[in-house]
């Protein structure tokens, strides 16, 4: 698995091996972490299971890869409890038994799902098929506890999931979430094609964070195949990856404006991110920037001419928007204290991206494993400590300013020349794998892909994505607060259901 | 402290009159579906159905290309491969059309009865100033969301024309459906359909929902609407801009009439 080591091990070795990779230290450390764990078909009837491991700053990346017996491995979700829904996805979707494990209910395919074979062991994959079942909570007993149930089609323009209150007047006791209603089985759709249409798909899995699963998906399959872009390449690749960000930025920030009840500022804020996908749509083709990222390169080559001009047009108001949001006093009164999540809790449960620099833990992959062109480039790394819905929201805020300045640095970089390549830059990596890291708006995106022998079509395409994480983190910051803060605290989160789901 | 209230009145407007007014439709650039020119087709090519992801793209060798743009992801791939300029890259991304068939191209265009589209209602005319629409999510990717979001926008500003979303489908006439629909989503899309009033119509948005998209069939998902629900209005696109959609709601209502009439396609 290029760029990192891998090493073979068997079942029982797992918790004792993890154990001494990654010591419980008093200090947490973000760059030493379980990532996630997958897994594949191995041949016909064999299964391997994938542990991702990062063991420090400037560490290389380590793969414990297990061939399970009789589909059945030691759980490590009691000591590492991000690996909990890792677990249970793999129990869902290829049927193995994660001994030990404290809560093996359904996660992916819900309650009432059947399927004649978990569908990732199956070639074709049989329709499962659903039966209206209720999720596994707990009982509660005493008759003052009030139980809400919202979802999955909820009030406004939304994604859906259904959501779990049990409360006593405006107090939450416990918050139920359930996920994967859009579960689409997107992983499976990369099984058997090309590069080329994986990008179609890859841009699909979490629409409005096209660039991110894109990029990530051809740093995977370049790993693979041992292609370095040119460097217009990678310059273009770091203009439309920041892009993306500002519009997904500006968007959070109507989000937080309308959910403290401010209809002027989420109308600021929709209009500065309408004017950021008019200038995407005009500049690519596409509002959200698809179409443009291949395999080795780029489709198409980007004229950036005007782009300079627009965004040089467009900043001011950007930061008089973002100054005023700042400055409004009944704003800040709904964030300061909202959904706090402590740097422990954050560590453990695998939060990442803007959540996890928000509760202190100081990551961002474009800093720390640096990809494209991010290596030549200068830019802050904006962290706060507090944890909560303010702090997450300043930590975006200082994000906007940088993905400007990172977008008009690409620019004037910009170097002449080809845009992709398809010469081997070294052999391809001889077990046909690679990583693809990136950090997407939401956080780290990561790609492991599996090529065939050839090096042609996809065998198993594993997407760790974002909100995945952070939807995992988030019901967390629920529990023991109100009903009224609820809205205002999943907003300042900025997660994706599509992305988690997938 | 902030005045916002001062603020908004010192901006002026900033929506546009398009389409009854004055005004851009603010999708300068943006590409649309492609376009088939059947006459200019290479007769022992087919290098456009080996690419096209979503299966957009049918014929053989003997049978001349069809292109079903209910099932096309505009991902360009086939204007790339295409050697003789067959399939091109065009703007063209108004597709709101009232039957299933209409969204057939080239060779397959005449040949009806491979959409089976449930008998639909007609808008009847007093709904054409004001309609209330309830929007379900069934597996979308979250593109479909972040383009109907953009209507309420002080660009696009829908409530102009006198359509709003609401949450209750009881106060809605319209059912908004996003997303291939998901074996878990079936059933919460039919219970919100039969929580409307009649008479109610249903609009299937993004090429998800018209024909499967990339991400229809599989283990966990339907091929869109077809055979689920009956259909009023079709709308293909990944994902349809917020143009596109608001033409497309017009089309819907009697006030804009279908544009998706290209010419090769007229014949």
């Amino acid at each position: 698995m290029r760029p990192c080591t891998s090493r073979v091990i068997r079942a029982e070795e797992l918790p004792k091996l993890l154990d001494e990779f990654l010591p419980a230290a008093a200090c947490p450390d973000p760059h030493r972490r379980l990532r996630m764990a997958y897994a594949r078909k191995a041949g016909e009837t064999d299964l391997e299971v994938l542990y991702y491991l990062s063991l420090g700053k400037g560490r290389t990346d380590l793969f414990l890869r297990v061939s399970p017996e009789r589909n059945v491995m030691p759980s490590v979700a009691n000591r590492f409890p991000s690996l909990s829904w890792y677990e249970r996805e793999m129990h869902d979707l290829f049927g193995i038994d994660f001994a030990g494990h404290p809560e093996l209910h359904p996660l992916v395919l819900h309650e009432g799902a059947t399927t004649l074979r978990p569908p990732l062991l199956g070639q074709a994959g049989a329709p499962i098929h659903y039966r209206t079942s209720p999720p596994s909570v707990p009982t509660m007993h005493a008759t003052e506890i009030q139980r809400l149930p919202f979802g999955p089609v909820r009030a406004d323009i939304v994604e859906s999931a259904q959501f779990l209150f049990y409360y006593i007047g405006e107090g939450i006791l416990h918050f139920h979430q359930r996920l994967f209603y859009k579960h689409r089985g997107m992983e499976k759709r990369f099984e058997g094609v090309s590069p080329m249409a994986g990008i179609i798909l890859a841009e699909r899995v979490s629409g409005t964070d096209s660039v991110a699963h894109a990029l990530a998906f051809c740093q995977a399959c370049e790993m693979a195949l041992g292609l370095l872009p040119p460097p217009r390449a990678l310059g273009i690749r770091t203009i439309l990856a920041e892009l993306e960000r500002l519009a997904n930025h500006l968007h959070y920030f109507a989000e937080l404006a309308r959910m403290t009840t401010l209809r002027v500022a989420a109308a600021q804020g929709a209009w500065l991110e309408e004017q950021v996908r008019q200038i995407n749509g005009a500049l690519t083709g596409s509002r959200f920037l698809r179409g443009f990222l291949g395999v080795g390169g780029l489709r198409r080559d980007l004229e950036p001419s005007g782009l300079a001009s627009r965004l040089t047009d467009l900043e001011p108001g950007i930061s008089d928007f973002l100054d005023k949001l700042a400055d409004t006093r009944s704003y800040l009164d709904r964030l300061i204290g909202t959904g706090r999540l402590s740097t422990d809790v954050a560590m453990d449960q695998g939060a990442t991206g803007p959540v996890e620099r928000a509760s202190g833990l100081d990551r961002d992959l474009r800093r720390d494993r640096p990809y494209g062109s991010y290596g030549m480039l200068e830019f802050r790394v904006p962290q706060e400590s507090e944890g909560d819905a303010l702090a997450r929201a300043q930590v975006r805020r200082a994000e906007v300013t940088e993905s400007l300045a990172l977008v008009r640095e690409s620019l004037a970089r910009l170097e002449s020349g080809p845009i992709t390549t398809d010469q081997p830059d070294e052999g391809p990596d001889p077990a046909g794998e690679g990583l693809g890291a990136v950090e997407g708006t939401r956080g780290g995106l990561y790609y492991a892909v599996h090529f065939d022998p050839d090096g042609k079509c996809l065998l198993r395409v594993k997407i760790k994505e974002p909100s995945f994480s952070n939807w995992r983190v988030f019901p967390f910051t629920v529990k023991d607060t109100n009903l009224m803060d609820y809205a205002i605290n999943e907003a300042s989160f900025g997660l994706s259901i599509a992305g988690a789901d997938r | 402290m902030v005045n916002w209230a001062w603020f908004g009145l010192s901006r002026g407007g900033l929506t546009t009159g398009w389409p009854e007014g004055a005004g851009g439709h603010g999708q300068e650039g943006v590409l649309g579906m492609p376009r088939l020119h059947l006459e200019r087709c290479a007769p022992t090519c087919r290098d456009c159905i080996s690419v096209c992801p979503s299966g957009a793209i049918t014929g053989s060798l003997e049978e001349p290309v069809t292109l079903d743009y209910g099932r096309c992801v505009v991902c360009q791939r086939c204007t790339e491969v295409c050697p003789t300029g067959a399939l091109e890259k065009t703007t063209d991304w108004a597709f709101g059309v009232r039957t299933r068939e209409a969204l057939l191209a080239g060779g397959g265009r005449t040949g009806s009865g491979n959409a089976e589209t449930l008998p639909s209602n007609r808008v009847p005319r007093g709904f054409g100033r004001s309609l209330h629409i309830r929007h379900v999510d069934a597996g979308s990717c979250n593109g479909c969301e972040s383009e109907l979001e953009a209507l309420l926008n002080p660009f696009y500003n829908l409530h102009r024309l006198g359509i709003f979303f609401t949450a209750s489908p009881r106060s809605a006439d319209l059912l908004l459906v996003t997303g291939p629909v998901t074996m878990a989503m079936k059933e919460p899309l039919l219970e919100t359909y039969r929580a409307m009033p009649e008479p109610r119509f249903v609009m299937a948005t993004g090429t998800c929902a018209t024909g499967g998209g990339i991400a229809g069939g599989g283990y966990s998902c339907h091929q869109g609407l077809e055979g689920i629900l009956p259909v009023d209005l079709w709308l293909p696109g990944c994902p349809p801009n917020p143009a596109a959609i608001m033409d497309a709601l017009l089309v819907l209502l009697g006030r804009r009439s279908e544009r998706c009439a290209l010419p090769e396609r007229a014949g």
